[in-house]
């Protein structure tokens, strides 16, 4: 469920076109690391997150990227109102103007059109957060690179500065759900299914025993306090016990 | 008249989009850190005054969300008739 408000996240009031400005600055819309995908990531990733404070924070962040959508499709659309033909074929924006007029369609500074290819939604609560880091990275430099572009018009500016600050908000957000993720305290016991073998009866052949197709399996996932050390100091013959029971002891302390 | 008019709607509406980037903020910040009392009460005096203020607007300007429609005492369904944030209108 989701309700709209009649307004925007940050003010937007741009007053000189310019539609070489608005065909770079579309890419945030449909492009590569735009808002539409970066909403589309969040809002997707939900169904599979295991903790419910992550699935707060994709939830909200993907809808704060609903309104920045709102806010990059405002400044193209500002941009590229009034526009007379002479401007419009000057400006290269006649390959645009051809398909959408002065609609609004998502696709990449280049005309890519818009994919659900450029993110993912891999079901894997570590994967998935460490793609949303490096998508809010992606976006910050997409933004970097409009303002490098946009130069000084302060109309165009401040919407796009505001938008790259939020950029790195949020990378620190899932930074945060990452690490709450990572450090649940409890150990975490989880049951997975397996298929097993393919047996006889699969087959069509009768058998005396009786097969059982799924078999519970289960695991205990260390997530904390565990050390790791290589066997082949357990292994060394040469070691006493006492030696290795030693060198178990320093390294569970941290920092060796 | 219509000029002090439409400085007060613009003021209101600035208003409410600072009071409102807060609780944005706020919120992305309590998913994180759901047990700080003292980000959740900041945040609950910030929706407060959003509130508020939104039914403000309503009352005065017309509905910026459709929860608010109950405080516009207008004849005219000014959600659709007026002017959409991307055209300027607030």
């Amino acid at each position: 469920m989701w309700s709209y408000e009649k307004r925007l996240q940050f003010p937007v009031n741009i007053k000189e076109p310019n539609a070489k400005l608005a065909q770079a600055i579309m890419s945030q819309y449909g492009g590569p690391d735009g808002e539409l995908g970066a909403s589309m990531r969040y809002i997707s990733q939900r169904y599979s997150m295991p903790y419910n404070e992550v699935a707060a924070i994709l939830t909200d962040i993907g809808t704060e990227e609903l309104a920045h959508l709102e806010m990059v499709s405002t400044i193209v659309h500002q941009l590229t109102r009034n526009l007379s033909m002479e401007e419009i074929e000057k400006s290269g924006f006649a390959n645009y103007y051809v398909d959408h007029t002065v609609g609004i369609w998502p696709m990449a500074a280049g005309g890519i059109p818009f994919n659900s290819c450029e993110f993912q939604s891999k079901g894997d609560a570590i994967t998935d957060l460490f793609e949303d880091m490096a998508a809010e990275q992606k976006a910050r430099t997409t933004y970097d690179n409009i303002l490098r572009l946009v130069k000084d018009d302060p109309d165009v500016c401040a919407p796009i500065k505001f938008l790259r600050a939020r950029e790195i908000v949020h990378f620190q957000r899932f930074g945060e759900a990452n690490r709450e993720d990572c450090s649940k305290s409890k150990q975490k016991i989880t049951k997975t299914y397996i298929h097993a073998p393919l047996k006889a009866a699969d087959f069509g052949f009768r058998t005396k025993r009786k097969d059982k197709s799924i078999m519970p399996v289960f695991r205990v996932e260390k997530v904390k306090d565990y050390t790791i050390m290589p066997n082949t100091h357990l292994r060394n013959r040469q070691l006493s016990l006492r030696a290795k029971g030693l060198l178990c002891q320093i390294l569970s302390y941290p920092f060796f | 008249m219509n000029n002090m008019m439409n400085s007060e709607k613009e003021r209101l509406y600035h208003d409410i989009g600072v009071i409102d980037f807060v609780v944005v903020e706020m919120t992305e910040y309590l998913d994180t850190h759901p047990t700080d009392k003292e980000a959740m009460e900041y945040l609950n005096h910030y929706v407060r005054m959003k509130n508020q203020a939104m039914r403000e607007y309503a009352m005065k300007f017309g509905p910026l969300r459709i929860s608010d429609a109950d405080s516009c005492n207008q004849n005219e369904w000014k959600w659709a008739t007026q002017d959409w944030p991307w055209n300027g209108g607030c």
